[in-house]
């Protein structure tokens, strides 16, 4: 059966399929964090069935819908802040090779150590060499997408240097042993007594009467992190924004760890996407305004740090930055599909999306879920088949859209998330065609064009349908139905054809009237 | 390394279409992009001028609503008002590290912080001073009370207040580790938006800013907002003039 035939790709599972049943993990660790679990219509058709997670998400998506859309609308110059943010970015994108170096040569005149990574291997190399260098076993860590995507913490692992997660989120998710399902709020999936559970099986300081009252949960984690960031050495963090013509970097973020990780330690190295540069120091005002109303829905943040290399005597005296590609070039030469690089992490379109909402970040199998993960990483993955390859579960991920287009109207720097996946959608079609014999979807086309292209073939085709009008259960709906209409019915119903066609029916209702065939 | 450097460099150029650098990973030579001109329609600066009853009466507000707590006072009430909220760090029922009925109140504040706003602290409160040149380990830093620092600039429709590390405001550890932190606030030092904040601090880029917005804070837990995690769990903001 042809995928395109469905508009939704079949079933392929992969081996490191996660045991979703556990209360909490272990989640077998995927290879590849842009590239795990079975492809979109499986993982969903899984995640679809676990009750808890829908009403955890469904309450979580609904609260933030609400905070964002109050902070929003109190903004006049919303749509221009929305539209200097796009336009900023197109320009970052025109003159990367240029904003880039501009960025090297300020990191460097001001202190720091610029390393470039042309992928996920290469860049934890350089990170865990640098911990290494420090005599470092252990690093503390802000909440980064970027590490995530590399698999950073896995990596230092495996050469005995334990990576601890400082975010409140990271810290559930890395304690029970579980992936995150959201950008912003990775522990999303997961409600207060769940959360108390984990931490009294797997923090080991947790305190034996913890209640699941958020704020005791929150104290818990303040406790149990302190000693940390008073004696870690090193420091790993993403970055949110670099600024080219001042070498600035800067780390939006709420609960006070990430100026804990980029404020105490001796040295500090993060990890960011060559995407996430601004021009100039000004532009960060457009920025500023965006990113928080649109991620937690706050007029902002509780903290923002930005530093420019080493300021002596204050702060980490070592500074390495790493500049990942990563796949980010494969999506850069994508003429309609390179705006997916304008992405800021705010995580507004996944709070928006219907599918996301009901199916969870899991389904999504990749470390980006969500509307803006279903154009991001099969494009990241491009060179490994994640657009156009036959059995890759990342060509599967531009289904996972209704195409309402809610993820459009919420992104704070208007990347046209709906366009994007319909041309994905187009270009994993056409690979399948040319890789195929006989194309079922093109055969039932051109039958029906046969049959339209002729009014009596057409009424004749249409009597014949009603023959299958008893197939419908009392709601008038097919769920399950014979092949090949069985490949629609496993996502969706089909509605039961009705007892008489449009033309018996008009001339049923005007026998009599002159004029009526 | 420089290797890495040169490919990744090489791949960004054949991604926008500059011919002879080879392709992307994935074998692509992209197309140049043509990006519109950046529209500034936005607002560079706000309607009310800066320290004016409308910026501060905002400003209060917003800081409110994050759980900061608030005073407006005349600068010659400033010092009688820290040595108040000094006084409050040492009764009992204050959860706060190195408030210990036993042993003084310790205030840590910048080497370069305005005496004359300590001058009403009592004698038995312990005050630190500490500057880059002579800078307390992280662990003296979590034994004391409360910091003091001054501010850059702040920002009204945001409830925002910068610090830029200026020896009035100190190391940014300083105002991180302890778990109450009173900053001064001058009303001339009060914008509307963003933008205006952003233009002054755009004058020295290469300092090290530290934005804060209410106390530390996380909604981590089922999007359920809790003030107070990792950086100082209360914000005191002291508004002069």
């Amino acid at each position: 059966m042809s995928r395109t035939f469905l508009g939704l790709p079949r079933t392929l599972r992969r081996p490191d399929d996660a045991g979703a049943d556990q209360p909490f993990g272990p989640v077998p660790h995927p290879q590849e964090p842009l590239r795990w679990g079975d492809d979109f219509p499986a993982a969903a058709k899984q995640t679809l069935k676990n009750d808890q997670l829908r009403r955890n998400l469904g309450h979580a998506t609904q609260v933030i819908r609400t905070k964002r859309a109050a902070v929003v609308g109190e903004v006049p110059d919303w749509e221009a802040l929305r539209d200097a943010g796009s336009a900023v970015k197109q320009q970052v994108m025109a003159q990367l090779p240029d904003l880039l170096q501009q960025l090297e040569e300020n990191v460097v005149a001001r202190g720091g150590v610029v390393h470039w990574a042309r992928d996920a291997a290469e860049a934890n190399r350089i990170v865990a060499d640098i911990a290494k260098a420090k005599g470092a076993d252990e690093v503390v860590k802000v909440k980064s997408m970027a590490t995530q995507e590399i698999g950073l913490n896995e990596a230092l692992a495996d050469e005995g240097i334990a990576a601890i997660e400082t975010d409140l989120a990271e810290l559930i998710v890395q304690l029970a042993d579980d992936m995150p399902s959201h950008i912003l709020v990775p522990a999303i999936h997961r409600n207060r007594s769940e959360i108390r559970d984990i931490f009294l099986a797997r923090m080991g300081d947790a305190p034996p009467d913890l209640s699941d009252v958020p704020r005791e949960l929150a104290m818990a984690a303040r406790a149990h992190l302190r000693r940390k960031f008073l004696s870690a050495k090193v420091a790993v963090s993403g970055a949110n924004f670099a600024v080219a013509d001042t070498g600035t970097l800067a780390v939006v973020e709420s609960e006070g760890n990430g100026r804990m990780c980029l404020t105490l330690p001796e040295t500090l190295v993060t990890v960011m996407g060559i995407e996430k540069l601004v021009p100039t120091f000004d532009d960060l005002e457009v920025f500023l305004q965006l990113l928080p109303r649109s991620s937690t829905g706050e007029r902002m943040n509780p903290y923002t740090s930005m530093w420019s290399g080493v300021t002596p005597g204050d702060g980490p005296q070592e500074f390495h930055l790493v500049l990942l590609d990563n796949g980010r070039t494969d999506v850069l030469a994508d003429e309609v599909g390179r705006s997916a690089l304008h992405c800021i992490r705010c995580s507004a379109c996944l709070n928006v999306c219907p599918v996301y909402e009901r199916v969870g970040g899991h389904a999504y199998g990749s470390v980006y879920p969500g509307p803006i993960g279903a154009i991001l990483t099969p494009q990241l993955t491009a060179s490994t088949g994640g657009v156009s390859g036959h059995h890759d579960p990342n060509a599967s991920l531009p289904y996972a859209s209704t195409l309402c287009g809610a993820c459009y109207e919420a992104c704070p720097v208007k990347i046209d998330i709906p366009s994007i996946l319909v041309d994905l959608r187009a270009r994993e079609v056409d690979a399948d065609r040319s890789s195929r014999g006989v194309d079922p979807w093109k055969t039932a086309m051109k039958a029906a064009s046969w049959v339209m292209a002729d009014g009596d073939r057409f009424a004749l085709a249409g009597r014949a349908a009603t023959l299958g009008s008893g197939l419908g259960g009392r709601d008038h709906a097919v769920s399950v139905a014979p092949p090949p209409a069985s490949a629609w019915t496993k996502a969706r119903d089909l509605p039961a054809p009705p007892q008489q066609t449009f033309r018996q029916w008009w001339q049923a209702e005007h026998e009599n009237e002159e004029g009526a065939r | 390394m420089s290797g890495a450097r040169t490919e990744v460099l090489a791949r960004v150029r054949a991604a926008l279409g500059q011919t002879g650098s080879g392709t992307t990973p994935s074998g692509k030579v992209g197309t140049a992009p043509h990006p519109e001109p950046v529209p500034r329609a936005y607002r560079a600066a706000g309607e009310h001028a800066v320290g004016s009853p409308e910026v501060l009466e905002q400003l209060v507000d917003r800081l409110v609503d994050y759980k900061a707590h608030v005073h407006q006072v005349a600068t010659d009430a400033l010092p009688a008002t820290v040595a108040a909220l000094v006084a409050e760090l040492s009764g009992p029922a204050r959860d706060v590290p190195g408030a210990r009925p036993d042993r003084p109140v310790r205030v840590v504040v910048p080497d370069g912080l305005d005496d004359a706003w300590l001058a009403a602290l009592p004698a038995d409160v312990d005050v630190v001073r500490d500057s880059r040149e002579r800078p307390l380990a992280a662990t003296e830093l979590d034994a004391v009370a409360a910091v003091v620092t001054a501010a850059r600039v702040a920002i009204s429709e945001t409830g925002t207040i910068v610090l830029d590390g200026e020896p009035d405001q100190g190391r940014r550890a300083i105002s991180l580790v302890p778990d109450v932190h009173l900053c001064v606030v001058r009303a001339d030092q009060v914008v509307q938006t963003v933008p205006e904040a952003v233009r002054l601090l755009g004058e020295h880029p290469d300092r090290p800013l530290t934005w804060i917005s209410g106390p530390s804070a996380t909604s981590d837990i089922e999007l359920d907002r809790v003030e107070g995690v990792h950086g100082p769990r209360t914000l005191h903001v002291l508004l002069v003039g």
